[in-house]
């Protein structure tokens, strides 16, 4: 596939629009690991991905698992702009009723794949789809997103010795490591050390991406975990939590927070500015 | 009346051969193991059918995860361990990767209750059914009787939803003949009576049977069902059976706190409320000993029954003298 970064960066700051002004509607969500994976989200549904918004169910598509189910607005915001769904849904976030929940729910969501919200369930889902695509001779893959703070769930390392055992090398997992949980730094919370040292020990492929919220570096990283046909691939994306969006960026925690209307209007306003910028014009 | 028969095959035995006989007829029905394949005679299978039986090893949370992935991608997987280890130590798993998920997973706890024996209190789940009967949508059934448990394996593969089967592993007491028309959600009258109604699951059932035959010899005739689907639970059978008899016993290897006794105590108050007394362990742990001395200690044997019986039958006259 041809991958057009412009496209990528600029669907990037559109997913973060959606993503922000559907928190907003409701009033506060989870912003910040929506906002710090919201640049994979934009490579993945740039081609990267063999998805069908008009056939959802899709045989042998390629299957997403946002473990971190919390960040189900960042897929929210990509599925909606490609027209899984219309876009006002988006506006019904977390309502009564709402086919978008706060925790991805594959019975409700057009393009949801498998359901989470317990941190360290999406990833042996994942491995359970995966493997069963290995097992019937598939050539698809399984992208799996887990956030930094998750790995300290134990399942995360069972997951990970099974894995690696089964050479899934048809499951590209991201770990999206913006350094905060949600009652502090991971560094505060429970060291993690070094997490390529730690995925690299459990038998993966390990690729690190030192800027894991630019496009090009995600793409590349992917492209790097397909070549590899003997084990699964890690790829640790260091992430800023709220990224993108600057009052996010310096707000010491975002996990999860109000936006008002206010807020909103400046968020608009910045990433305006920063299409225009990536225009040119 | 079925009688009880000494068989010559163990229901792991029947349990081993039945996988292998799914797995054979359909590449889809896979079968995880958490490391006790050598405890329930799988070991053959784990090693001579590699693409659809697989030892994951000891990670049951990551084992029912892996299962419920496999079950959305068309896959109909059992997945085994003892049953303490296949329900409580991965209950979230099972809720939201499973039941939450609407995955298709079948569950084998082995060793309920009192049956984990020389494995003592640690091994002994007293408390599965309850976790999982409050969760959405979830088939639960008690079996130790091989071919009714051949019967529910085979069956559970016909529909798509989270199932646990609980079951000793080294009973061979068989009642059924093989060919009988079993259903799930559909209590199998062992005998009809009119005095007491006895409905019990997995061994109780036998103690039910003996304490029929001791009740038939004092003149009380007791109707006999086999609960074995404890979820959904068959609320017309237990209604009709309770108006006929209008006393009931339950009995149940499990803590009396939210297992068959719970179900049937809701049924009938909700419907048909007559006196029930509930067999099972009273809100206690398990421990180490053999599986007669604990039913004694528990008060889960025949005379237990009998005497629970008895005590219903006397509720019922004294509310009909009223």
């Amino acid at each position: 596939m041809n991958f057009n970064k412009l496209e990528a960066d600029l669907f990037a700051l559109d997913i973060r629009e959606n993503i922000m002004r559907a928190i907003a509607s409701k009033g506060s969500g989870h912003v910040g690991g929506s906002l710090s994976i919201a640049d994979t989200i934009a490579v993945l549904y740039s081609g990267v991905m063999n998805v069908d918004s008009k056939n959802p169910k899709m045989e042998d598509r390629d299957y997403i698992v946002i473990s971190k189910g919390h960040s189900g607005p960042a897929l929210y915001a990509a599925l909606a702009e490609k027209g899984f769904f219309p876009k006002e849904e988006l506006l019904k976030l977390n309502r009564n009723d709402s086919i978008l929940p706060s925790h991805t729910d594959r019975m409700r969501t057009p393009g949801v794949d498998l359901t989470t919200g317990s941190l360290g369930q999406g990833a042996s889902l994942a491995a359970g789809a995966a493997f069963s695509d290995k097992l019937n001779g598939k050539n698809n893959y399984t992208y799996l997103v887990l956030g930094d703070g998750e790995l300290e769930e134990g399942q995360i390392w069972e997951f990970a010795l099974f894995t690696a055992h089964q050479n899934l090398c048809n499951l590209i997992t991201f770990i999206d490591v913006n350094g905060k949980q949600l009652d502090g730094t991971t560094d505060e919370i429970c060291r993690l050390g070094s997490i390529e040292d730690k995925f690299g020990a459990f038998g993966f492929n390990v690729v690190s991406v030192e800027k894991g919220n630019d496009t090009g570096c995600i793409y590349e990283a992917i492209e790097k975990a397909k070549v590899v046909k003997d084990r699964p691939t890690a790829i640790v994306l260091h992430t800023v939590k709220g990224a993108g969006i600057s009052r996010y960026e310096k707000m010491s925690n975002c996990h999860s927070v109000s936006v008002s209307a206010q807020d909103l209007e400046e968020t608009l306003e910045e990433l305006e500015m920063k299409r225009r910028e990536l225009r040119g014009y | 009346m079925n009688e009880i028969k000494t068989g010559d095959k163990e229901l792991r035995a029947v349990l081993a051969d039945t996988l292998q006989e799914l797995m054979e007829n359909n590449p889809d029905i896979m079968y995880l193991e958490a490391d006790l394949g050598g405890a329930i005679k799988t070991a053959k299978l784990l090693k001579e059918m590699p693409n659809q039986a697989i030892d994951i090893g000891i990670m049951e949370a990551n084992m029912v995860g892996v299962a419920a992935g496999m079950s959305v991608k068309g896959k109909i997987p059992f997945v085994h361990s003892f049953g303490t280890f296949a329900t409580r130590r991965c209950a979230d798993q099972v809720f939201l990767s499973g039941c939450y998920n609407k995955a298709n997973v079948k569950i084998l706890g082995s060793d309920p209750g009192v049956c984990a024996e020389a494995n003592g209190g640690t091994h002994m789940p007293l408390e599965d059914m309850a976790v999982f009967r409050a969760f959405p949508e979830m088939t639960i059934l008690d079996i130790a009787e091989p071919n009714l448990l051949k019967f529910a394996m085979k069956a559970c593969t016909e529909y798509y939803g989270m199932t646990y089967i609980r079951f000793p592993r080294k009973l061979k007491d068989y009642i059924y003949d093989e060919k009988k028309d079993f259903q799930i959600g559909k209590g199998i009258v062992l005998k009809e009576g009119k005095d007491v109604t006895i409905a019990a699951s997995g061994i109780e059932v036998y103690e039910a049977v003996k304490a029929g035959e001791m009740l038939a010899g004092e003149g009380i005739e007791a109707e006999i069902i086999d609960m074995f689907t404890v979820k959904p639970i068959d609320k017309e059978l237990l209604i009709s059976s309770a108006a006929k008899t209008g006393a009931v016993v339950s009995a149940e290897n499990h803590n009396i706190i939210g297992g068959l006794g719970s179900a049937v105590a809701e049924v009938l108050s909700e419907n048909y409320p007559v006196p029930l007394m509930r067999i099972g362990s009273r809100d206690r742990f398990g421990q180490v000993g053999d599986k007669n001395f604990l039913m004694e200690r528990f008060g889960m044997t025949a005379e237990d029954i009998v005497k629970a019986a008895k005590s219903v039958i006397e509720k019922k006259a004294a509310l009909t003298k009223r």
